[in-house]
């Protein structure tokens, strides 16, 4: 059933273009079952394909589908073709599964929306899209896949685009994101121009054999492809687009998050891990990103007030786990947190959707609460999430994924102490601001009334991924704790395991327990602040030195000032100078001489029949005069 | 019998084809105008006639058919069309019809 790979992607994009078309037409009933049902047909074929798979492994344990070639010009022969292994197997139907339970929630969330058609067409083409890079045999296909979804994030992100702010927030999404994409297209030049071949795996191949380990090309082109990762997974520096994003509808934030664009990035180091291998010093530098992008977007996270720009930050802060894990070379671990992100952060944006819709459109968690009574199906499932978010220790999936990329950092060869500690230091901050999220949310007395509850469309979802973000995590389980290597087992078939360095006195139960201390901490601080003494927080964000401190985090480490005034006013400032440049007189004479002509040619257009047939003569005399004279 | 020299044939052909087109130009009565079209499609259809008789062929008759279904057609729908515009303008002269200069 191997041979059924190319309908993963088929399937949403011909619902797009149905859906772009003919969208506007059909009656309302129609689009969510053309929109959802299309990926529902994915998700089973990645399902079937995922239990052929399994059953029977192809050769190899990979297995390639030409559909044709793309194009073959001087030796450059990229085809439309399709791989699959284990790593693009999971993402595949991570990426299926949970992008179809976000289209059955949008069906009811988008139900009133005027847009209804052209959003279901984004989404699809989202998904498609990212199909698409998930399964490109070589990296030119890949690349169509990634410029696909962050021409989507775009649309999304400026879904609603009466409001210029919307408008402004998918422009940064699109520009931000492309600065990544020129490093990474710049890596591909690289790749193409040293090793010949674009095809992935012949690819990695080639560079083992030709590149010495550690030597520029190699390192040159590892950062350079990290750069389109940092980009599209929002990772530092570039990490200031997605708590804009927040401004597209909120199923969009979950797809964007949980599920597509942002893991594009883990996806294509995981794809390339060859190459890291022989490039330690890129390696290193992902595991740093990582590193410090999960403290640093940690940090904001704690201090933001809108329920979803604490998500978006911690989307950031848990990529940085990713990257965190496959700069230590725990590859497995990184795909594996990525799974159970997938389930539990979608839970939470989908969660927040809830809260949001009924608390008609209110998204301040100051002017939330007390709606642990009043939403129990949402609160439980909210809880479920949260706590796998936060890693609430044996009993959720984050805590397993997690604890494996810290006891990563520790054991493998290539992690350090420093690193560990960041990881570590990252589970008190997520335990701190998910709890604090959860405290202000849905304990305390009541702000704002609750104004229309979901139904079922909206909530089967959030169950479903309520039950997958606790029991995703059992399969792979610590060595202390059952020992169960599922996962990581089918992942070795196309990753290498961890490289175990010496064994530097602690052991993985050690890092458990202190990975269990921090999360205890975390919340036992949220509770602390947000739930007993609120005057506590108060006192301490009182003094001046904290409310700075409280605005820098706030404001995402000013970053966004600092590019403003580095990049931003200097290009305008350019552009405004340079208005009245030479080069525009050519294109604007073109213009004017085409317009001159326009003029003079609509004269001509008199409505007088003879002076029509003395043109045609004499055009025709003109032209026999031509050919027979000349 | 005979054989009319080509070129005599064609002089013809062509004459015939210039009168046609002087008239079609000078004259402004729509039915005028149609008549001279007429001539230019006989014209044609002489010098298919012509030719077809020097290299023996029928493609040249053939063709004439052709013309004469098309010029059949033609008349037709410029008949009807000169019955419109007069029912609706009350004249012939095809310069005072210009509504349609853009």
């Amino acid at each position: 059933m191997l041979h059924l790979l190319w309908l993963i992607p088929a399937f949403p994009f011909a619902s797009f273009v149905v859906l772009a078309t003919l969208g506007k037409r059909m009656p309302r009933k129609m689009v969510p079952v053309i929109g959802a049902g299309s990926i529902g047909l994915s998700a089973v074929v990645s399902f079937l394909v995922t239990y052929s798979f399994l059953t029977s492994p192809p050769p190899g344990n990979s297995f390639t589908q030409v559909l044709w070639t793309w194009i073959d010009v001087g030796g450059f022969r990229p085809e439309i073709s399709f791989y699959l292994d284990a790593l693009s197997l999971v993402m595949v139907l991570v990426v299926t599964f949970v992008s179809f339970l976000i289209h059955f929630y949008s069906a009811e969330y988008m139900g009133e929306d005027e847009g209804y058609s052209r959003f279901f067409a984004y989404m699809n083409l989202f998904v498609a899209s990212m199909c698409t890079l998930l399964l490109g045999a070589n990296l030119l296909l890949l690349f169509l896949g990634w410029e696909g979804v962050g021409l989507c994030s775009y649309l999304l992100i400026g879904f609603w685009y009466k409001d210029p702010a919307n408008g402004l927030a998918a422009r940064k999404a699109f520009i931000v994101t492309r600065v990544g994409d020129t490093a990474m297209t710049l890596g591909l030049f690289l790749l193409f121009d040293k090793l010949g071949t674009l095809n992935i795996q012949e690819l990695m191949h080639r560079a083992l054999l030709q590149w010495p380990v550690d030597s520029t090309l190699p390192v040159v082109a590892g950062l350079l492809l990290l750069g389109g990762a940092v980009g599209k997974s929002a990772q530092l520096p570039l990490q200031t687009w997605l708590p804009d994003a927040m401004a597209g509808p909120t199923p969009t934030s979950a797809l964007i998050h949980a599920a597509t664009m942002v893991t594009a990035g883990v996806y294509l180091i995981a794809r390339t891990h060859v190459l890291y291998s022989i490039a330690p010093t890129a390696q290193l530098a992902v595991a740093i990103v990582g590193a410090a992008t999960l403290i640093l977007a940690g940090f904001s996270a704690v201090t933001q007030s809108d329920i979803k720009r604490v998500l978006a930050y911690s989307t950031v802060s848990q990529i940085g786990y990713m990257f965190l894990a496959l700069g230590v070379g725990a590859w497995s671990a990184a795909i594996f947190h990525f799974m159970t992100h997938a389930f539990f952060k979608s839970l939470l944006f989908l969660g927040a959707g809830v809260i949001i819709e009924s608390l008609h459109h209110e998204q301040s968690i100051f002017k939330m609460g007390g709606l642990r009574k009043e939403m129990p199906v949402a609160f439980w499932t909210f809880l479920a999430a949260g706590c796998s978010l936060a890693g609430l220790p044996l009993i959720t999936a984050g805590f397993y994924s997690k604890g494996l990329i810290i006891w990563g950092t520790w054991s493998s060869t290539r992690g350090s102490t420093a690193l560990w500690i960041a990881g570590v230091l990252g589970v008190l901050l997520t335990s701190l601001y998910t709890f604090r999220l959860i405290f202000l949310v849905f304990f305390g007395e009541m702000k704002t009334r609750v104004h229309k509850r979901p139904g079922f469309a909206m909530m089967m979802p959030c169950v479903v991924l309520g039950v997958l973000s606790v029991v995703g995590g059992f399969l792979d389980t610590p060595g202390f704790l059952g020992n169960i290597h599922t996962f990581t087992d089918f992942m070795h078939q196309a990753l290498p395991p961890v490289t175990e360095g010496p064994l530097r006195g602690m052991s993985e139960l050690g890092s458990e327990g202190l990975v269990t201390l921090a999360f205890l901490i975390g919340l036992y601080a949220a509770y602390l602040f947000f739930m007993q003494k609120r005057e506590l927080a108060e006192a301490i964000t009182a003094p001046a030195i904290s409310k700075a401190l409280h605005r820098f985090w706030f404001s995402d480490w000013g970053m966004d000032w600092l590019y403003e005034r580095v990049f931003v006013r200097p290009v305008v400032w350019i552009a405004r100078v340079d208005k009245n440049d030479f080069v525009d007189y050519i294109y604007s004479g073109i213009a004017l001489i085409t317009e001159l002509l326009y003029h003079g040619v609509r004269k001509t257009e008199t409505g007088r029949m003879r002076w029509y047939a003395a043109g045609i003569a004499a055009g025709s005399i003109i032209f026999l005069a031509v050919v027979l004279f000349l | 019998m005979a054989l009319v020299p080509m070129h005599q044939g064609l002089l013809l052909a062509g004459i015939l084809f210039a009168l046609g087109l002087v008239g079609l130009l000078v004259r402004r009565n729509v039915i005028f105008m149609l008549m001279s079209l007429e001539i230019m499609l006989n014209a044609a259809g002489l010098a298919f006639v012509v030719a077809g008789a020097r290299w023996g062929q029928a493609d040249g008759q053939i063709m004439f058919l052709f013309i004469l279904t098309m010029a059949a057609a033609e008349v037709s729908v410029g008949l009807a069309l000169v019955l419109k515009i007069y029912h609706r303008f009350k004249t012939l002269d095809s310069d005072a019809v210009s509504e349609m200069r853009g």
